[in-house]
């Protein structure tokens, strides 16, 4: 019941919010919570839920914002007809990618994933169809509203709400099934789990192509956003980090914990961007490494798990450690 | 065989020696204390930074850069040992990965702040021209990362197999219960693995610094490469480190040659997937 109430609560001022911060730069600024609260929740799902802690997330990202402007710049489609297509790409890619690198244990996974990414995104560089360096762009003006390209930040606002709810509706009835069962077991010991008859190898994959698919979902409404993507922006590993961090920040493998992150750190981001100007990228960087460090050392459940160590005393916090 | 061919491998040989030198720094923390430091491309770059910063105020060249990077770089992995990698050990998986990974980007993004994405270099010839053996033409300052790194390696080897230190090291990552029962401690043993890890990567940035180009981004590629160099060698092996290392650096220099230069970065990726995928626990390490 109390749990309702704040879910009421949460949903009335996600919904209110565009409403009463009426200023373009609030507006994009939730809009941007609510896209990186979409990615992070995505990611959530195998690095939060199912353990298996993925660096190159971004290659997912990536391939729903290619589609996107590809179907675009290569087609004259609606970049809506890229959602689909980056849908499929990124589940091929999840199985390919998956069924090696799966396999590996812990820190190996982390840096396969890495090399993953990189791997793509130099290739995408050095590919002409793509755009190379320069990138593809969309429709540089709104022609018609199945472009998905708008002047204001209003209509993403709520486009994002919309897929954010659909993704924790699908995180959260994942959680509740056989499957999310399997995962905390496999995220608690793989060969305990192994052993009891879960069929570890099988869900993972599964857990891994369901994130794919949703991270793309994230890359390609990034990309119709801004009207563009490069390697920079829908490759580079640090979209990756900011995607995990986020999740981590708030609580991996809590529903609600992403978006906690995302809306700490994407207004922290924009507003030191705003008035540091160029130079503070270099700085919002530093201010996320230390951020992800102090959780690590401090509160590696991340903030939420602040809240939620009552209901759970042996919550695996790791920092019972005197100096 | 042409000249050609043969100054490319010279070159390949010469790098993968300073690949072998920061890598094995890798391996023992690895091996040591089943940690993956993932920032430790980002400590390599550093240790240019330092040899770049010690230059410019202080001239000297590598002779002074060289052991003060060493130095600078052995505080720095101390003190981190004592902030944050003895804590977060002890803590899940998720936060091993975020502890150094946060680090990294706190390094890298620090030192861009400071100095700006520009590439930085040192003045041509600060060691010396270039030397010509048979028709072979090599830079002097090659030549001198190389064998440095070669003997310092081998430096490192000769410690952990033959001083008592070395044992106390290799006792406490065999067991740390039973070495501590034998009055050694594990704390102060890690400490000093990761004071030598880093000065390892100080003294290998000092010395690529002096033909390399210095970008804070520059630890992304090298610290891959650390990750290739140990998991082809084996963790925790600093021989095979070794041998992985000259291997990685020749062929990075034969595709370089041969296929291009944007693809001699992918080429190393590949062969990393395709180790961790066939061979996880290296050509030297124990299974």
């Amino acid at each position: 019941m109390r749990r309702l109430i704040w879910l009421s609560v949460v949903a009335a001022c996600a919904i209110a919010y565009p409403l009463l911060m009426s200023s373009p730069f609030q507006q994009r600024l939730g809009a941007l919570v609510l896209l990186y609260a979409i990615a992070a929740s995505a990611w959530n799902i195998v690095g939060g839920y199912a353990g298996q802690v993925s660096v190159g997330h971004v290659v997912f990202f990536g391939c729903g914002a290619y589609a996107a402007m590809a179907s675009y710049a290569k087609f004259g489609l609606s970049p809506l007809f890229g959602i689909p297509g980056g849908i499929v790409l990124a589940v091929g890619l999840a199985a390919i990618i998956g069924v090696p690198t799966l396999r590996l244990s812990g820190h190996y996974f982390s840096m396969a994933t890495i090399a993953v990414a990189e791997t793509v995104r130099l290739i995408v560089t050095n590919t002409e169809w793509l755009g190379a360096a320069v990138g593809l762009s969309g429709p540089t003006v709104p022609r018609n509203v199945f472009d998905l390209s708008f002047l204001s930040s209003l209509p993403y606002y709520y486009l994002f709400l919309a897929v954010l709810v659909i993704t924790l509706l699908v995180t959260w009835w994942m959680t509740n099934s056989r499957m999310g069962f399997y995962l905390r077991a496999i995220k608690d010991s793989e060969r305990a789990a192994r052993s009891l008859g879960a069929p570890a190898a099988r869900t993972k994959l599964y857990a891994y192509m369901l994130s794919a698919a949703l991270t793309s979902v994230a890359g390609a409404l990034y990309a119709m956003m801004f009207g563009f993507v490069d390697p920079e922006s829908g490759l580079g590993i640090l979209i990756s980090v900011k995607i995990l961090i986020m999740a981590a920040l708030g609580g991996a493998g809590l529903l609600f914990g992403p978006l906690v992150g995302a809306a700490i750190l994407v207004p922290l981001e924009e507003i030191s961007n705003s008035w540091l100007g160029g130079k503070g990228a270099g700085l919002t960087f530093v201010l996320y490494g230390a951020i992800i460090v102090l959780i690590a050392r401090f509160q590696p459940g991340g903030l939420l798990a602040l809240f939620t160590r009552r209901r759970k005393p042996n919550a695996d916090t790791g920092a019972g450690h005197a100096p | 065989m042409s000249f050609v061919l043969v100054q490319v491998i010279v070159g390949g040989l010469l790098l993968g020696a300073v690949y072998a030198l920061f890598s094995s720094g890798l391996t023992l923390v690895w091996g040591m204390m089943n940690i993956v430091n993932f920032a430790h491309g980002d400590f390599v770059m550093l240790g240019m930074y330092v040899a770049y910063v010690v230059y410019t105020l202080m001239g000297g060249g590598p002779l002074l850069g060289a052991p003060l990077a060493t130095l600078v770089l052995a505080t720095v992995g101390v003190v981190v040992y004592f902030t944050l990698i003895r804590d977060i050990m002890k803590g899940p998986m998720l936060a091993q990965i975020l502890g150094t990974f946060g680090l990294a980007l706190l390094l890298r993004y620090s030192v861009f702040w400071w100095f700006g994405a520009n590439f930085l270099s040192m003045p041509p010839n600060i060691v010396g021209g270039t030397y010509a053996f048979a028709g072979l033409r090599i830079e002097a300052s090659r030549l001198l990362a190389g064998v440095v790194a070669l003997l310092v390696t081998l430096g490192l080897h000769l410690l952990l197999t033959r001083t008592s230190l070395g044992s106390k090291m290799l006792a406490v990552a065999e067991d740390q219960t039973a070495a501590q029962l034998m009055g050694i401690r594990p704390d102060t043993m890690q400490a000093i693995a990761w004071g030598i890890a880093a000065g390892a990567t100080g003294l290998a940035g000092a010395l690529i610094a002096n033909f390399f180009y210095i970008v804070p981004t520059v630890g992304e590629t090298l610290g891959i490469v650390a990750f290739v160099t140990v998991s082809l060698g084996g963790f925790g092996s600093v021989p095979g480190a070794l041998v992985a290392g000259l291997l990685i650096g020749v062929i990075e220099s034969l595709s370089g040659y041969l296929i291009g230069a944007v693809y001699k970065d992918i080429v190393v990726y590949v062969l990393f997937l395709l180790f961790l995928w066939f061979r996880p626990q290296g050509l030297m390490g124990k299974s």
